[in-house]
């Protein structure tokens, strides 16, 4: 990670927008690593959660918007349960995935999967959240 | 007593033991749940963003029913009680939504969060009681040594959902000891099942189920009872489970087993 002092005033359009979908304060983190210790997910991440802030602290949206860390987060909610500063860490893993989802042509679930969802006896409410999260 | 009741999509289809059970119960146990008419799916999952307003409608819409009858309005599913109930403390404490909410329902008095949204977990705790439940058992569940899995969506957020303990929950642990069974704990019981990842991550699903499972039976667990279709789903989908290990099944299945109203 860079070693770099952080201003309230990163550029990049992203983190503005970022900062609006969430409604959460990226410099309210002090980079303690509780977000990271106890996420249930955290082996479907390339970048740990503690490091998502860091990047956005950063200013380095692109490599989060690559990550699979944002379509590996499952929105449990713990990190912000043990978050000392309270960040919600769901609501901007959350604002990182609109980001590509509002783009025209990066929906990540199609209408034709559903038959074949069903067929595994999956529960509609995951196929419903599925359009939720995967579609805009 | 009478209550306003949601169902949500999955237990008019998949779920429908969940909601059977829950409701052949609640007769036995003297309280009234009357399904709402023109419920509209609540999306399972809450939109998390702050500037979406469309997803948060549906919620808005039962809400308001809820408070036309005057009625408490009590959820069944954990999944639709976190976005019906993360909706209404919307409609409480943010001004600018609960405006755009408003001009778009024109509704004839401006709705701003006055409904109360229990679950049936609450329910039977707060309005029935679990010694009074306790009394009405017919068929003890005494020697099964069931795991209570909690999830994410009943506890957390703490200050909205306001249910339990996020860590150290009990409010399942004790329903269990009113039916006579032996609850059992262990560490995994709050633990994400992985939730909606299994629509297209389901290794990473698999190994946060065998986490849960393993954990519950180290600890001497032979069944396991949840709140939710998507964690049954997810929990029964892990290797442990498809090798018979431990059953899964809904928390108003054994209260319905031991009021006697299971079959039928
Ligand atoms: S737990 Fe909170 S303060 Fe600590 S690193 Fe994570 S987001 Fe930052
Ligand atoms: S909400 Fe996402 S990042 Fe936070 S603990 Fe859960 S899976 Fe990990």
């Amino acid at each position: 990670m860079l070693r770099e002092k952080i201003t309230p005033d990163t550029t990049k359009k992203e983190i503005g927008q970022i900062s609006e979908i969430s409604d959460e304060k990226i410099l309210d983190c002090l980079q303690c690593g509780k977000c990271t210790a106890g996420c249930p997910a955290i082996h479907g991440m390339d970048i740990m959660p503690h490091q998502v802030i860091r990047l956005l602290q950063l200013g380095q949206v692109d490599k989060l918007l690559a990550s699979t860390t944002i379509w590996g987060c499952a929105a449990c909610f713990t990190c912000l349960s043990r978050c000392p500063r309270k960040v919600d860490l769901s609501k901007i893993m959350e604002a990182l995935r609109l980001i590509v989802l509002r783009t025209k042509g990066n929906q990540r679930l199609e209408i034709d999967k559903v038959p074949e969802l069903l067929a595994k006896q999956i529960p509609q409410q995951a196929i419903v959240s599925g359009f939720r999260k995967y579609v805009k | 007593m009478n209550y306003s009741y949601y169902p949500g999509c999955t237990l008019k289809t998949k779920a429908q033991g969940l909601e059977a059970c829950a409701f052949k119960s609640a007769q036995v146990l003297g309280v009234n749940l009357v399904e709402q008419e023109e419920w509209q799916c609540c999306g399972a999952v809450y939109p998390l963003a702050a500037d979406e307003i469309g997803t948060k409608l549906a919620s808005v819409r039962s809400l308001v029913a809820a408070r036309t009858k005057g009625e408490k309005l009590v959820t069944l599913c954990a999944a639709c009680h976190q976005v019906i109930k993360r909706v209404n403390h919307d409609m409480k404490t943010k001004e600018d939504m609960r405006e755009k909410v408003n001009n778009y329902l024109q509704l004839k008095e401006d709705y701003q969060g006055e409904s109360e949204v229990i679950h049936y977990l609450e329910l039977l705790r707060d309005e029935v009681g679990f010694e009074s439940l306790a009394k009405k058992v017919k068929v003890s569940l005494a020697g099964r040594k069931v795991a209570a899995y909690y999830g994410c969506l009943l506890l957390r957020p703490r200050e909205i959902m306001d249910f339990d303990d996020p860590e150290r929950p009990t409010i399942l642990e004790k329903f269990l000891e009113s039916l006579g069974a032996s609850p059992v704990n262990y560490p995994y019981r709050t633990e994400c099942c992985g939730g909606y990842l299994s629509i297209e991550r389901e290794e990473v699903v698999e190994k946060m189920v065998n986490k849960i499972i393993d954990s519950a039976l180290q600890q001497g667990a032979e069944e396991i009872v949840t709140a939710c279709p998507l964690c049954k789903y997810n929990l029964e989908n892990s290797s442990l489970c498809q090798k018979g290990e431990i059953v899964v099944s809904y928390f108003t299945e054994l209260l319905a087993e031991s009021l006697q109203v299971k079959e039928g």
